[in-house]
């Protein structure tokens, strides 16, 4: 995918220093806590359901389905506008958890619920790659 | 102990006063001046001096540069209070802060509050600045840089219950006319023009499958209410109408968080305040629910128990929800076509739900309105607030 440098950056803190370089490895990251097992997606200091701060950091084989999307047909900043219209989805992964995401490629525009996709990665500049999905080939 | 608090706050306080400023493109007054003449309205309605007020609770303005905007709203309103806080719940806000209100005259905290909110928000700040600040909701790190949007959120949920329950286009839009409708029986409402379904279907796009007519108003407006001891409030100018229920459920901030999609927070909001209450969904003569996107008084409905979940669709295409309907929803015209400017939005479906419960509106008025029920959310549908008010103590 072309570089486009125009459009934000990822941002790491404390919590997401792991996710955003294993980005950068081309690997999407979920957190596992070792207390409950149970897995969630945005990173944080403690497990969301037992508050367990024993986690790990597991690779997700990036393959989900779309849970809901939207089509934006008016970009909410500018810096979005030369985009639109862009697909914005739910991605339920395989693993469980869900997160927020835009469907890429030619036939993105195409989304319905219940698409296979998988994980691709978007060039931000200097290196900066960001989870995106694209629809399954079947 | 939930419990306990609950039975302590029913009947025990009232709203004696209501207030609306000038609402639309209001630009030759200020965000806190259009809060001002909300709470001197509200204020004269009741009869009560500006020294009877002991506390007062406002949200929080995206137009202003103000950090404590409670005691910034005290100072310009030149109150010294012994209660007092910006409270931000986003959109819950109003409801929210009826809440504490009680639970601080109950606990003697404070005997008579003022409750007040409202933002310059169509003239206060560009239409970019509006657009983009909207966008902050959305995660930072995890949903920005995704290009996400509110009306983008909201649109992932009109989806999903589309997906689920086959809940249509025409249905939402059906929403947008049926608040227009009612707006057009109000004389201070922000839209004066009828609306047909086909022009909110051939609305501009913004989100499928939302349309520019499916988003709520960008206003200049302030709401206030005054909120006293059921004690205070029976020798006032106004009729008081008590608090008999009220609840909050919270569930997430962010959607990648929800636990849902198509269940959300005002199932148990609802519960709370409908078992404080004593009542259910079949007691309520008029609902005044918070409709930022037209898929969310659809979702409200059914969660609030007015119909099955998947129903609230055809509830407001078969007019259900008109005035003289089976449950008149939005009286005013709600945040599709009354106003809507930050926390004050929903706090006009708690100024609606006091003036529809004194009687008296003409053509608007919901006959026979004892019972009201006034359900505010923020963020994606995150903060639930349910209250119940009626013109007797229950
Ligand atoms: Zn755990």
């Amino acid at each position: 995918m072309d570089a486009t440098p125009q459009l934000p950056k990822p941002v790491a803190n404390a919590d997401s220093q792991p996710y955003w370089a294993a980005a950068r490895e081309r690997r999407l990251l979920i957190r596992r806590c070792s207390a409950c097992q149970q897995l969630h997606f945005m990173p944080r200091y403690l497990c969301p359901h037992c508050w367990s701060d024993q986690l790990e950091w597991v690779d997700s084989k990036g393959a989900g389905v779309v849970h809901s999307f939207t089509i934006i047909r008016r970009a909410p900043i500018a810096t979005f506008a030369g985009n639109a219209p862009y697909v914005v989805v739910m991605v339920e992964l395989d693993e469980g958890p869900r997160m927020i995401t835009n469907l890429v490629g030619d036939d993105a525009l195409q989304v319905a619920i219940g698409d296979r996709v998988s994980v691709a990665f978007e060039d931000r500049g200097d290196g900066d790659l960001l989870p995106q999905f694209q629809r399954s080939s079947a | 102990m939930s419990k306990k608090n609950a039975t302590s706050i029913k009947n025990q306080v009232a709203i004696v006063g209501v207030g609306e400023s000038e609402i639309g493109r209001v630009p030759h007054m200020s965000g806190l001046g259009l809060n001002a003449q909300a709470a001197k309205r509200a204020l004269d309605e009741s009869g009560l001096k500006p020294s009877d007020i002991d506390g007062v609770l406002t949200a929080y303005s995206f137009t202003e540069p103000y950090f404590m905007l409670g005691s910034v709203l005290c100072e310009y309103l030149g109150i010294q209070p012994r209660f007092n806080a910006s409270l931000i719940a986003g959109g819950a806000s109003p409801a929210v802060m009826l809440k504490h209100a009680a639970e601080a005259i109950v606990s003697g905290q404070a005997e008579t509050i003022l409750v007040c909110a409202g933002e310059n928000r169509a003239t206060g700040q560009s239409r970019d600045a509006a657009v983009a600040s909207l966008m902050a909701v959305g995660h930072p790190y995890f949903e920005q840089p995704y290009g996400t949007s509110i009306p983008g959120f909201y649109a992932m949920i009109a989806q999903r219950h589309m997906h689920v329950y086959g809940t249509t286009r025409e249905q939402m839009a059906e929403v947008a006319v049926n608040t227009r409708a009612h707006a057009l029986l109000h004389p201070n409402a922000h839209m004066k023009k009828p609306l047909t379904l086909e022009e909110v279907l051939a609305a501009k796009p913004i989100a499928d499958p939302l349309g520019m007519l499916d988003c709520c108003l960008i206003s200049d407006a302030g709401g206030a209410f005054i909120v006293t001891s059921a004690e205070r409030a029976q020798d006032l100018k106004a009729k008081p109408i008590y608090l008999q229920g009220i609840g909050e459920f919270h569930t997430h901030e962010h959607l990648m968080c929800a636990p849902s999609l198509t269940e959300f927070g005002a199932t148990e909001s609802g519960r709370i305040a409908y078992a404080m209450a004593g009542l259910g969904p079949q007691d309520i003569d008029v609902a005044e629910l918070y409709d930022c996107f037209t898929i969310v008084p659809i979702i409200e409905l059914e969660e609030l128990g007015f119909c099955k979940p998947g129903e609230g669709g055809a509830f407001f295409a078969e007019g259900h929800a008109r005035i003289g309907g089976r449950l008149p929803v939005n009286t005013h015209g709600g945040m599709l076509s009354h106003a809507h400017a930050g926390a004050a939005g929903g706090l006009f479906g708690m100024v609606e739900a006091v003036r529809q419960l004194r009687g008296g509106l003409g053509e608007r008025q919901v006959q026979g309105a004892e019972v009201a029920l006034v359900h505010n959310e923020g963020g994606i549908l995150s903060s639930h607030c349910t209250a119940i008010l009626a013109n007797a103590k229950g």
